[in-house]
């Protein structure tokens, strides 16, 4: 699949999120320092870099998620479709609605497999019928490529369902709000390569509607699922560009090294 | 992912999209968060004016019995009066009864108001001598029959005004109330005052409040909070000095030794319930145990001891055990690791590094059986104690009162004065109970280890 | 001999047998302890141990025992000579208090030749009360009772110090260079720890069966069925009394309800803020502050609710809304139980919903939840099966509380719905019908056994149901 991705292609897609002299503070630690960074619609983004590089941080910014942490403060601008997230007039509320969020550990909410994808349209207010609420269930579970695995139980508790189902469960959950950018925290960490294969595939497809950004600590996901990746080291971006370009022909010395396995 | 493909993205109308304007959705929603927030708060700040309002009406009514209204009477004592036998024997001396005492006072009393030159209408004798508090007189003799040296002089004695004599001072009587009263007249109140300008009546504190035993319920003015006070302390030593080896011993074995079994289980369930049975149920148990079956006495301090431990223990072996789970394994493996036995490397080591939480754990417990009531109203303690108390450990046996029941006691009685006194003995409980605890949270801040 | 100078012999036996011990085992090792299997102090423990805890143990058997069987032996006495009206344990306590006062009078023949009337002017002079003046058959039995007691004590004194003696010679005589002292010294510990443990297992037997023994006692004198199913309660000391235990119940139930319905909201709505809402500061401050109220006996919230709760409710509420004229009342005894279980309902719960994964939360703050909707909806029916434990624990806690409802419920047994009326609780009477010189034969005393438990009954079913919700919610996210 990546091989017949062509720079063209990349090209031709619009900026999504932009972020400019981004700064991030939990408390008196500075962790992120300067970021500059375009993210592209209808793109797969990769974040890699060793562990604590800030490159976590710096995702849970992009939908404000750092809010819940009283201790965090950021500066600088990051603009979703040209509009500053972190004007005052921005309630983190509606920009979740629009960038959504799928977290490390699967967390599906101790309810049953329709609830927990029809949680978002329900306190969104985007369905006016159960059968278009059935409609997006079903649309998002298919997405995820959950649908034939859930469609007879569908009553059953999220939590029931064995790692991997339950993290495209979260993925559905995440797609039926219809978000225009979908951020993933090591969406993979846990789960086994089979269910890590799957994922991979979903993401890979969801990238036709949506922008992707996607946080990983391994290299070769980041090359399989990715078209741009960000290398993070130490709270600075070292390096921003094409994904084949970063693997085969890195310009910083720090992400050669990296990629080589000298750090990390 | 073949299912994929056939469903383009569901794309559901939204009402807004740009993130600078609100929609209506989101300010509705907002609302609902603010209103929620609301309730929160509305509920906190629900829970602190109750406690705020607790404390408040408990020290606005009890406050004032720790000042006593005194009359300062120069009184000679005539020793042909007082000392019949003229021998300076106390012996002797104690024949003569308080009524004699009683109208030494009213006639020094008398005096002293014809000397002054307070005139006031419609005021006899009966009401003069009504001022004094019907303690005084006993006071008075017991400071003679202590010093017969006094016999023979004249005194400057500080003689209690009656309870409603005091009360004028504090706000509870009043002059119109009075009228109303059958134990207090106007013109009374009227001589107070008078006194009071001639610098002979004074309110000042109240130590007796804390020394003086129980008075009757027509002199709420002489009730004094000594035999409780001494009573809940020998209570609390009798707790101490159970509970302690015994609670630490229990949680030394069940959280070192014990094998976990269905034994061992039921142990742990059975004190985690007990912990949790009402305390009258305690009451009963030490009612039909300890003095129908062992016939231990009544109102003993060694029965509400052994009652409040029972009900203590448990709630000293779960903090215990807290401590003792605390202290990491790799303590007890370095021990273990040079050779000590297991018991040894838990009397050397666990425990000494574990003794600030079960200390503070004690306290705690401690502070609960000082302020339990109700099993000690089953074993007798309200009844009526005027004698002090012998020293430990014969005094245990003695009949003594405890401060959460004395409250309950003067609660009972009809004069309104004892309500004074009931908040008051209530002030010397919680202040007793802040310096407990102050003391478990200076405790637990000073050692507490970060492992 | 007294307690206290028979527990000092004890002691200093038990100090000596240390140092002899001790001595023994190095003069054993010919002065060099390294000879020893254990550390010399650990011999000296042994001997101290074997010399102290049996005679520690046998005193307190014995102290138990002794009334028990010197009492069913004067009374069987007494008995015969006894009016068939007359009650056995009013004039047992005349008896006891006699026996004790004996000595201060004279030796038991001058008691035995004074008339009735003349001992109790006599007794009275020595500051002791009687129920009423002594038949002759009475100061026979207080002779006989304290000539048994005397015995006994003696008796007792003798039997400890022998058996420390035996204890410290069979210790010392164990004591060679290769004895094992740590692991006896060490085995002997744990046996006492053990029995220290039991010690909360013989508690609840306690309750269990002293309130099984006398409630079966009840049973005898009063028929069960009327006791569960009849609904006047109306305890009249002289026979013919209606005890039936529903209008209590009612009484307590509904207190407990009121108390309930004022504490889980503000309790749960206050933990769900400072769970969620509230800053750290706030947090470490207004935290305490609530768990204060926890820590203030409930004879402080008996007085609060007599002397300013009652007062109020009647003036402001049951005397305009002509609802009542009393200042005890279930509104009363339930609002102010309601203060008392706020921290009960908000520590518990604050604890239940910490518990609750952070992952859920940012699952649903991620998805553009409000965090009120996410308390709502994915928060509080996670956390809801503990929730519920809290409010069962903080139930059975308003059900057994006793002094809120003594002070501030009132005291008539009545089965009505208005909560300004003044109604009564299963502890309550329980407390009324014990309190005072009680006769322990009659139905209206021991009634409160039968109370008591069908309290403890009900408490235990609430407290293992909460608890055993609490730990299966517990382990749903460990």
């Amino acid at each position: 699949m990546k091989d017949v991705l062509t720079e063209n292609a990349v090209k031709a897609e619009t900026s999504k999120i932009s972020a400019r002299k981004a700064q991030v503070y939990y408390g008196t630690n500075h962790a992120i320092k300067d970021v500059d960074v375009e993210i592209l619609d209808k793109t797969v983004t990769a974040f890699i870099g060793p562990s604590g590089c800030g490159k976590s941080t710096f995702l849970r910014c992009l939908n404000r998620m750092n809010d819940t942490i009283p201790s965090c403060r950021v500066e600088g601008s990051i603009t979703l479709d040209g509009e500053d997230i972190y004007d005052k007039r921005v309630d983190p509320v509606q920009l979740r609605a629009k960038v959504g969020m799928v977290f490390q550990k699967p967390n599906p909410f101790p309810k049953s497999i329709y609830d927990n994808v029809a949680y978002g349209p329900k306190i969104h207010g985007l369905t006016r019928s159960k059968a278009e609420l059935d409609e997006i269930v079903e649309k998002s579970l298919r997405r995820a490529a959950l649908w034939n695995e859930v469609k007879d139980r569908l009553q059953t508790p999220g939590t029931g369902l064995s790692g991997g189902q339950q993290q495209r469960l979260c993925i559905a959950r995440a797609v039926a709000t219809s978000p225009e950018v979908l951020l993933m925290d090591e969406p993979c960490s846990a789960l086994d390569p089979i269910a890590t294969a799957q994922v991979e595939e979903l993401i890979d497809e969801l990238r036709t509607n949506f922008s992707v950004v996607i946080v990983t600590h391994s290299m070769q996901q980041a090359a399989r699922v990715s078209q741009r990746t960000a290398f993070f080291h130490l709270g600075n971006l070292v390096e921003y560009g094409e994904t084949g370009q970063i693997f085969t022909n890195p310009k910083d010395p720090r992400t050669e090294s990296y990629i080589t396995g000298r750090i990390g | 992912m073949t299912d994929l493909s056939a469903s383009p993205a569901a794309a559901p109308v939204r009402a807004s999209s740009s993130l600078l304007t609100l929609d209506a959705r989101v300010r509705r929603r907002n609302a609902a968060e603010a209103r929620f927030r609301g309730y929160g708060f509305a509920a906190i700040l629900l829970a602190l004016l109750a406690l705020v309002w607790l404390l408040y009406s408990i020290f606005s009514a009890g406050l004032p019995a720790f000042r006593q209204t005194v009359i300062q009477i120069p009184v000679t004592l005539d020793a042909a009066q007082l000392d019949k036998a003229g021998n300076r024997n106390p012996d002797e001396m104690a024949k003569a009864s308080t009524v004699t005492y009683g109208k030494v006072l009213s006639e020094a009393l008398k005096a002293a108001v014809a000397q002054n030159g307070i005139v006031i209408e419609g005021l006899d004798d009966k009401e003069i001598a009504g001022m004094l508090s019907q303690e005084a007189p006993a006071m008075l003799r017991r400071d003679v029959l202590a010093n017969p040296a006094l016999l023979g002089q004249t005194i400057t004695f500080q003689a209690y005004a009656t309870g409603r004599v005091d009360g004028y001072y504090k706000g509870r009587v009043t002059l119109d109330s009075a009228t109303r009263d059958s134990n207090v007249t106007p013109e009374q109140l009227h001589l107070a005052d008078a006194l009071k300008e001639k610098g002979l009546l004074s309110t000042s504190f109240n130590s007796g409040f804390l020394t003086m035993p129980d008075a009757s319920d027509k002199r709420p003015e002489a009730a004094g909070l000594g035999i409780a006070i001494l009573g809940s302390a020998y209570m609390m030593v009798v707790v101490l000095v159970l509970s302690l080896p015994i609670g630490v011993a229990a949680s030394i074995y069940l959280e070192e030794f014990a094998p976990k079994n269905r034994w061992t289980d039921l142990i742990e369930v059975n004190i985690a319930n007990l912990a949790a049975v009402p305390s009258i149920v305690f009451g009963i148990l030490g009612l039909a145990i300890f003095i129908n079956m062992a016939g231990l006495p009544q109102s003993a301090p060694i029965v509400g001891g052994l009652v409040l431990t029972l009900m203590t223990l448990p709630r000293i072996i779960i903090p215990t055990r807290a401590a003792l789970k605390a202290v990491p394994p790799s303590i007890r493996d370095a021990a273990l690791g040079v050779g000590a036995s297991k018991m040894q490397s838990i009397f050397h080591h666990v425990l000494p590094l574990a003794a600030p939480g079960i200390l503070t754990g004690m306290i705690i417990g401690l502070a609960q059986a000082l302020g339990e009531t109700a099993p000690l109203l089953l074993i007798g303690m309200v009844a009526f104690v005027r004698e002090f108390p012998a020293a430990p450990p014969s005094g245990l046996f003695d009949p003594a009162a405890a401060l959460p029941v004395q409250v309950y006691n003067w609660t009972q009685r009809g004069d309104p004065g004892f309500v004074e006194r009931a908040s008051g003995a209530i002030i010397v409980l919680l202040v007793f109970l802040l310096i407990m605890n102050t003391l478990a949270i200076i405790l637990r801040r000073r050692f507490e280890r970060r492992w | 001999m007294s307690i206290g100078i028979l527990s000092s012999i004890l002691l200093a036996l038990a100090a000596a047998g240390y140092f002899i011990g001790r001595a023994r085992a190095v003069s054993a090792a010919g002065g060099d302890t390294r000879k020893l299997h254990s550390l010399a102090g650990f011999y000296g423990q042994s001997v101290a141990l074997f010399t102290a805890v049996p005679a520690f143990l046998l005193m307190a058997a014995w102290l138990f025992i002794q009334p028990i069987l010197i009492e069913s032996r004067v009374s069987g006495q007494l008995q015969q000579t006894l009016a068939p009206d007359a009650s056995l344990s009013l004039v047992m306590a005349d008896v006891r208090r006699l026996a004790n006062a004996i000595d201060s009078i004279g030796t038991a023949d001058e008691v035995a030749a004074l008339s009735p009337e003349a001992l109790t002017a006599r007794l009275g002079e020595q500051g002791v009360a009687m129920g009423g003046d002594m038949s002759v058959a009475q100061v026979a039995a207080a002779n006989e009772y304290r000539l048994l007691s005397n015995q006994s004590r003696t008796g007792m004194t003798v039997a400890t110090i022998a058996l420390a003696l035996a204890g410290l010679a069979f210790a010392l005589r164990r004591i060679r260079i290769d004895f094992r002292a740590r692991n006896v010294t060490e085995q002997f510990v744990m046996v006492l720890m053990i029995a220290a443990s039991l010690i909360a297992v013989l508690t609840t037997a306690g309750i269990v069966v002293s309130l099984l023994f006398e409630t079966i006692h009840f049973f005898k004198l009063y028929p069960a069925s009327d006791f569960f199913l009849s609904t006047t309660w109306s305890p009249k000391f002289g026979g013919g009394s209606d005890l039936g235990i529903w209008p209590l119940l009612w009484g307590t139930l509904y207190v407990s309800l009121i108390a309930l319905i004022v504490a889980v909201p503000v309790g749960l709505m206050s933990a769900i803020y400072l769970a969620e809402y509230a800053s750290p500061r706030v947090r470490t401050w207004v935290k305490p502050a609530i768990e204060i109220l926890a820590g203030i006996p409930t004879i402080v919230y008996g007085l609060f609710a007599l002397i300013t709760v009652g007062p109020l409710l009647r003036d402001y509420f049951a005397l305009p809304l002509g609802l009542g004229n009393s200042s005890s009342s279930v509104m009363t005894a339930g609002l102010v139980m309601g203060i008392m279980v706020i921290p009960f309902v908000s520590s518990l719960s604050d604890d239940i919903i910490n518990a609750v994964p952070q992952s859920l939360r940012d699952g649903s703050l991620g998805l553009g939840a409000t965090p009120s909707e996410t308390v709502r909806q994915v928060v509080l029916p996670a956390a809801l099966p503990g929730i519920v434990g809290a409010i069962l624990l903080a139930a059975s806690r308003a059900i057994g509380e006793t002094m809120i409802v003594v002070m501030g419920a009132g005291a008539a047994a009545k089965l009505s719905l208005n909560p300004f009326e003044a109604m009564t609780t299963v502890t309550v009477k329980i407390v009324s019908q014990l309190t005072g010189d009680t006769e322990f034969a009659s139905p209206e005393t021991l009634v409160a056994f039968a109370l008591g438990l069908t309290l403890f009954v009900i408490t235990l079913a609430l407290n293992i149901l909460a608890l055993w919700i609490v730990r299966r919610y517990r382990e749903q996210y460990e």
